[in-house]
């Protein structure tokens, strides 16, 4: 039902999808797994990255034509050749989704019960790994942005980034440094034609939450297909209509807002 | 010179040295590039990353040890993994040098390599016994994430440590398709390409699969450089046009824009956009119709590197460029000082050409004092098929005339 509705409402949008090549981190939970379906349904072609090998394997059997990608976007080592598969089986990118996230401690825990490790871990996955990653793939979001097709970065974010909740220290201190960088990237790529942006999808019911508030009353949250849909909107809004035209010239500031509700 | 034995892609002391249209030259520092371009000029890159094309593995029938270096693909296109040629090794790593590495076992079509989770078939052999092509067994993604995997840079022994990606990918690298890095492109950085851009010099890129650039075989090396496919996008060609139109030079970075760049351009003297594989060599016999500058690493006399200067320059200037690199102690391979060269024989290097006085200068030099229809000269075929509706955008230097001249002669 979900799919029917996303695919009847981009076909009477003059923006669409189709053949846009996307790349998604987290693929195989919650948001991620939501975004894999929801560019999938809307005609892209899409690359996701999991840990998970067996989850990874079954993702891409659901979503058959989509790419599935080993690698954890917190190991240095692995960053490349994520960037290597990506590129090579999309023949370049257009769309690169940050989603996968940490919580660092968990069950979450004051910064002063928060071991170092953790709050590294928050910070290799939601902080550095994203850098590494956008930084590999630069070079192919150019490349689109100088052929007229669009390029842009989606940093998922949260509420969290700029308000300090107590307990979710390490989470939030990373997903704040993230929104900075989504920032300063936006502003340093601007003449280059990559558009950053840094969207909150809003409290949904995904494991991630699950993980952080075990007892949330789940009738309460939004569902993460809702979320996938209001995000994909959202980038297709500032690609360029296709059949593909002329590069977009001006980047508009960094939109920093909750989608949706 | 001194090998760079250290994968620094910008060492704060690179040199470069400049070679210009008249043969004049000059050392300075390479962070000084951009500053020696000229507002109007389109600096055209390879994008292209490198692949991790050394596969360690064994010869299945023998069980000997081998390292499988591919060396070429049919295209760039992301399905065609499956097939490529391949410069095979026996024992060893890049460790030990080329030349001294022990030769594969015999190979046969049908032979069966194992190379990490990656297993592939020879499919013949290519007239040398290191040189095959070979099949990769599985789908397009499983072949891709098996080189992610298992795949490390090509590298050669004098660099010690071993390379990762990130020291070979440059700051510009997208799609995997080079075998060795586009190493000229180490010299620029984003900051340079924002330079570029508030001095009204223009940026674009191709694609090119640079090839492997020695095989330790005198013989195998001859036949260098390989095939090699490469991608040139609408905008580009449009920005080569366009830079023409305007009297810029294209500067080429790296021998491999230049190969891309001229073949596209052999069929009218146009670069069109679109995939296309170049096969021709470039040296002291080839007549460049599109590239006025090169930037390049330092290149020693006998490579195919080095066969390309002397497309852009004679052999006494070149041989005068040697000893400047010698006296100030220039560095050599991947990693090492560049070089700026601008071709001799190039339209716009050419001084007289000046704005205002550009149009009837070129003009009368484009003619030679012949009828245009003339075909001799490759600037003013070139030029032809514009010449009627304007003089301006394109026209020959002074020595092209002055052989084709010489041609007539004789």
């Amino acid at each position: 039902m979900n799919m029917a509705s996303s695919n009847g409402g981009h076909a009477s949008s003059p923006f669409t999808a189709r053949g846009v090549r996307v790349a998604i981190t987290g693929g195989t939970s919650g948001l991620g797994r939501a975004l894999v379906r929801e560019f999938k349904a809307r005609g892209a072609d899409v690359a996701f990255v999991a840990r998970g090998r067996e989850r990874v394997a079954q993702v891409a059997r659901e979503n058959v034509g989509t790419h599935g990608i080993v690698g954890d976007v917190a190991r240095k080592e692995d960053i490349h050749p994520i960037a290597l598969q990506i590129t090579g089986r999309l023949s370049g990118l257009d769309v690169l989704i940050n989603n996968a996230s940490s919580l660092g401690p968990t069950p979450l825990a004051r910064l002063g019960d928060t071991e170092c490790e953790a709050l590294e871990l928050a910070l290799a996955t939601n902080l550095l790994g994203p850098f590494r990653l956008t930084k590999a793939l630069l070079g192919a979001l150019t490349a689109s942005a100088r052929a007229g097709r669009g390029a842009v970065v989606l940093n998922v974010s949260s509420d969290a980034a700029i308000n300090a909740y107590p307990r979710w220290g390490a989470y939030s201190a990373s997903k704040a440094a993230l929104l900075h960088l989504s920032r300063i990237w936006n502003e340093e790529l601007a003449d280059e034609g990559v558009r950053f942006l840094s969207l909150d999808p809003g409290d949904m019911d995904t494991p991630l939450h699950a993980l952080a508030i075990p007892d949330a009353d789940t009738a309460t949250l939004k569902r993460p297909e809702a979320a996938a849909r209001e995000l994909a909107d959202a980038i297709e809004a500032i690609l360029p209509r296709r059949p593909i035209l002329p590069p977009v010239a001006a980047i508009d500031a960094l939109h920093v807002q909750r989608v949706g509700r | 010179m001194i090998a760079a034995d250290r994968p620094l892609q910008r060492p704060p002391h690179a040199k470069l040295l400049i070679i210009d249209a008249r043969g004049r030259i000059r050392h300075t520092s390479r962070t000084l590039l951009v500053g020696v371009l000229r507002p109007g000029d389109l600096v055209i890159a390879n994008d292209a990353a490198t692949l991790p094309a050394s596969l360690q593995g064994t010869h299945a029938s023998t069980g000997a040890s081998i390292e499988v270096r591919l060396a070429g693909r049919g295209s760039l296109a992301a399905d065609d993994v499956r097939d490529f040629s391949a410069v095979v090794f026996g024992t060893g790593d890049f460790r030990t040098r080329t030349e001294d590495r022990a030769p594969p076992p015999v190979l046969l079509p049908g032979d069966r390599l194992v190379l990490g989770p990656l297993t592939a078939t020879v499919t013949r052999l290519l007239g040398h016994p290191r040189l095959v092509s070979l099949r990769f067994d599985g789908m397009p993604d499983a072949i891709w994430a098996g080189l992610a995997r298992h795949g490390r840079p090509i590298q050669y022994a004098h660099i010690p440590a071993p390379l990762a990606l990130w020291d070979v990918w440059t700051p510009i690298a997208g799609a995997p398709a080079a075998f060795e890095p586009p190493s000229a492109t180490f010299a620029l950085d984003w900051a340079s390409v924002a330079t570029m851009r508030a001095r009204g010099i223009a940026f674009a890129t191709i694609t090119h699969a640079a090839g492997i650039s020695s095989t330790g075989d005198d013989t195998l090396d001859g036949r260098l450089p390989f095939d090699e496919p490469y991608r040139i996008p609408d905008a580009t060609a449009l920005a080569i046009h366009q830079a023409r139109a305007r009297r810029g030079r294209v500067v080429a970075i790296g021998t491999t824009v230049v190969r891309a760049l001229e073949h596209a351009a052999l069929r009218d003297g146009n670069v069109h956009a679109g995939d296309g594989l170049a096969t021709q060599r470039i040296d002291a016999a080839s007549r460049l119709r599109i590239v006025d500058v090169l930037v390049s690493g330092t290149h020693e006399p006998g490579t195919s590197h080095y066969q390309m200067l002397r497309a852009f320059a004679d052999d006494a200037t070149l041989r005068r460029a040697d000893g400047m690199m010698a006296m100030h102690g220039y560095r050599t391979h991947e990693f090492g000082d560049s070089v700026l060269i601008e071709n001799q024989l190039s339209l716009t290097a050419n001084p007289r050409c000046t704005p205002g006085r550009a149009i009837i200068d070129s003009y009368q030099r484009l003619t030679c004092g012949n009828s245009v229809r003339s075909t001799l000269c490759r600037s003013c075929r070139h030029a032809q098929p514009r010449m009627a509706k304007s003089a301006i955008e394109s026209a020959p230097a002074k020595k092209s005339c002055a052989a084709r001249r010489r041609s007539m002669t004789l």
